[in-house]
């Protein structure tokens, strides 16, 4: 396989290709607290992730949303990893997954992205990066959503 | 790891394509656009995007050197040699665009950024002036973001409204209603000549008798329909017609406005500065004439003489047989893709140009995008600054092949090949 196909395959990986056709959590679950709605303007993608909050823990977490298969994959193996993580946990891991996917060494204390590290493909193809930190964009504002107190500041 | 079928692009069994019937030597002139040498992914570059820009020929990048290298002073100030050839030069420009547009006079060709800027200039001095409080705008379902968002901006301002005429499934003005939203308070209509996304040709003929008869005026976007055919701004009888030069194989950064000199002589100025006057105390300003008062400030006057260069050059090679050979590729390309199962043609006007888009079953654009692009195809993927064009679809985003001049059949052929695999990978 030349080089440049071995990096095709590198992004488009079964895996990846498997949570595209059958995302996991891919529902709105009734019981969410909270929720965004996250769009990536250049491309049309939509993402709506809706988490269920027990304290600082994510009891529950879900998606809906079109997109294309990275920006579903990821959004499908996002909702995975992060069920029964908390706030904290789930920052550290997207800036960890931000890293992987825009090629930054890991640092030596990360916690293991496990599954999501076959996203590391996708730092090849710098124009695809978005769609596959689109549905951890919209989480993080999804648990801003609660955090950030109503000011008049 | 996935198995991807490997498309077998280059293989010269997939050049059989049907002989074009072409008049032009499209080996002659593919060898005038340095560009399509290139490699991508190691594989030779198919362009397919240039709705979206187009590539340049040897003759514009030369007359790019040349302006830099033996003309280059500022226009209508020196008395020096090269400002006199600098001066020069840029005249010679405006008078290949008032050629290649047929327009009736030098001074109704106004040299600008792009259509975007020309269309915009439109809004704030004509549309400022003749819109108010009330008064009605009116576009189409299919216009570029370019041509909404300046109206918008221009009806907000004045309280105005914008009117939207709508279009059919196949991605058609429907005249009728077009002809029942023009009323007493609209101003002006603003419509394509081509659609970015659909490549539907506007009847304009039509368009412009319509909005002539309750005397409205007409502006046409005319980006996507100057690389592909001849235009004729006195035969079409609009009022003012804009287009964008790296859109027709001139330089990014320069774009032309005409406007009807009766017209453009009654506007008021779209920016001050230097160039635009013919004197100036502080007390008052007196502008200068057409075309010089809407050009305030250094123009691009190196882009000028390039799209001058552009523009001489496909005329050289006749405007009748590129929209022969372009018309002939975009049916086969719109048959070959067509025929490949789960694919959905975006846009099956009657009478399209320079564009083929369409969405295929389980495989988003962008994904299709990024495996065409390994086998150095570049089409282009996502709304196409068309986002309620995508809404009246009920879809996100399309693929978009959009042809020039160079482009082939075996290319069209190398498309339909990456198609078919990209439908393997997610099959």
């Amino acid at each position: 396989m030349s080089r440049e196909n071995g990096e095709l395959s590198d992004l488009y990986q079964e895996v990846i290709l498997e949570h595209s056709k059958a995302p996991r959590n891919f529902r709105k679950p009734a019981e969410a607290n909270q929720h965004a709605e996250g769009y990536n303007p250049l491309c049309g993608d939509r993402c709506t992730v809706y988490i269920n909050m027990d304290g600082e823990a994510i009891r529950d977490i879900a998606f809906q949303g079109s997109g294309c298969a990275i920006s579903r994959a990821s959004a499908s193996m996002m909702t995975q990893i992060l069920k029964g993580k908390t706030k904290a946990e789930a920052a550290k891991l997207f800036e960890e997954f931000h890293g992987l996917v825009t090629g930054k060494e890991a640092a030596p204390e990360t916690p293991d992205l496990g599954k999501l590290k076959v996203f590391s493909g996708v730092s090849k193809f710098p124009a695809r990066v978005k769609c596959a930190t689109l549905a951890w964009h919209t989480l993080q504002s999804a648990l801003e959503n609660k955090d950030t107190p109503t000011s008049t500041e | 790891m996935t198995t991807i079928v490997q498309p077998v692009l280059h293989d010269p069994r997939l050049g059989a394509a049907p002989q074009s019937t072409s008049d032009l030597d499209l080996v002659r002139i593919r060898a005038d656009f340095p560009i399509l040498a290139e490699h991508i992914n190691g594989k030779p570059l198919i362009y397919l995007d240039n709705g979206a820009t187009s590539q340049k020929p040897q003759v514009v990048l030369d007359a790019i050197a040349n302006y830099y290298n033996h003309m280059n002073a500022n226009i209508h100030r020196g008395v020096h040699t090269l400002s006199v050839r600098a001066t020069e030069g840029h005249d010679a420009a405006r008078q290949t665009v008032r050629k290649f547009l047929n327009a009736a006079d030098t001074r109704e060709i106004i040299f600008v950024r792009g259509a975007t800027e020309a269309i915009n200039l439109v809004a704030q001095t004509y549309g400022r002036v003749h819109v108010g409080a009330g008064d009605e705008v009116l576009i189409t379902a299919m216009e570029h973001h370019s041509n909404i968002v300046p109206w918008q901006i221009l009806c907000e301002e004045k309280g105005a409204h914008l009117k939207v005429a709508p279009i059919n499934d196949r991605g058609e003005l429907m005249l009728d209603e077009f002809a029942k939203l023009i009323g007493p308070r609209t101003k002006i209509v603003a419509v394509t000549h081509v659609s970015n996304a659909l490549g539907t040709v506007v009847p304009l003929r039509q368009v412009i008798d319509i909005a002539h008869r309750s005397g409205v005026p007409v502006l046409v976007d005319g980006a996507q329909a100057v690389p592909h055919f001849a235009v004729d701004v006195q035969a079409l009888d609009c009022d003012f017609y804009a287009f964008s030069g790296h859109k027709v194989y001139g330089p990014t950064g320069i774009g032309v406005l005409y406007g009807k000199r009766a017209l453009l002589d009654e506007m008021p100025p779209y920016q001050g500065g230097g160039d635009m006057i013919s004197s100036v105390t502080f007390a008052k300003t007196t502008y200068n004439d057409l075309p010089f008062k809407f050009e305030a400030g250094t123009p691009d006057i190196a882009g000028a003489i390039a799209l001058g260069a552009a523009l001489e050059y496909i005329t050289g090679l006749g405007m009748d047989k590129i929209a022969a050979h372009e018309s002939e590729l975009l049916a086969y390309a719109t048959e070959a893709v067509g025929a490949i199962p789960g694919i959905r043609l975006i846009g099956t006007a009657h009478d399209r140009a320079g564009v083929l888009s369409f969405v295929l079953d389980h495989v988003h654009p962008h994904d299709l995008g990024t495996i065409l692009d390994r086998e150095g195809i570049a089409i282009r993927t996502g709304h196409h600054c068309a986002q309620p064009v995508m809404e009246r679809f009920g879809i996100p985003a399309t693929a978009r092949a959009s042809f020039a001049v160079y482009n082939t059949k075996e290319e069209v052929n190398a498309l339909v090949a990456g198609i078919r695999a990209a439908r393997e990978v997610f099959a």
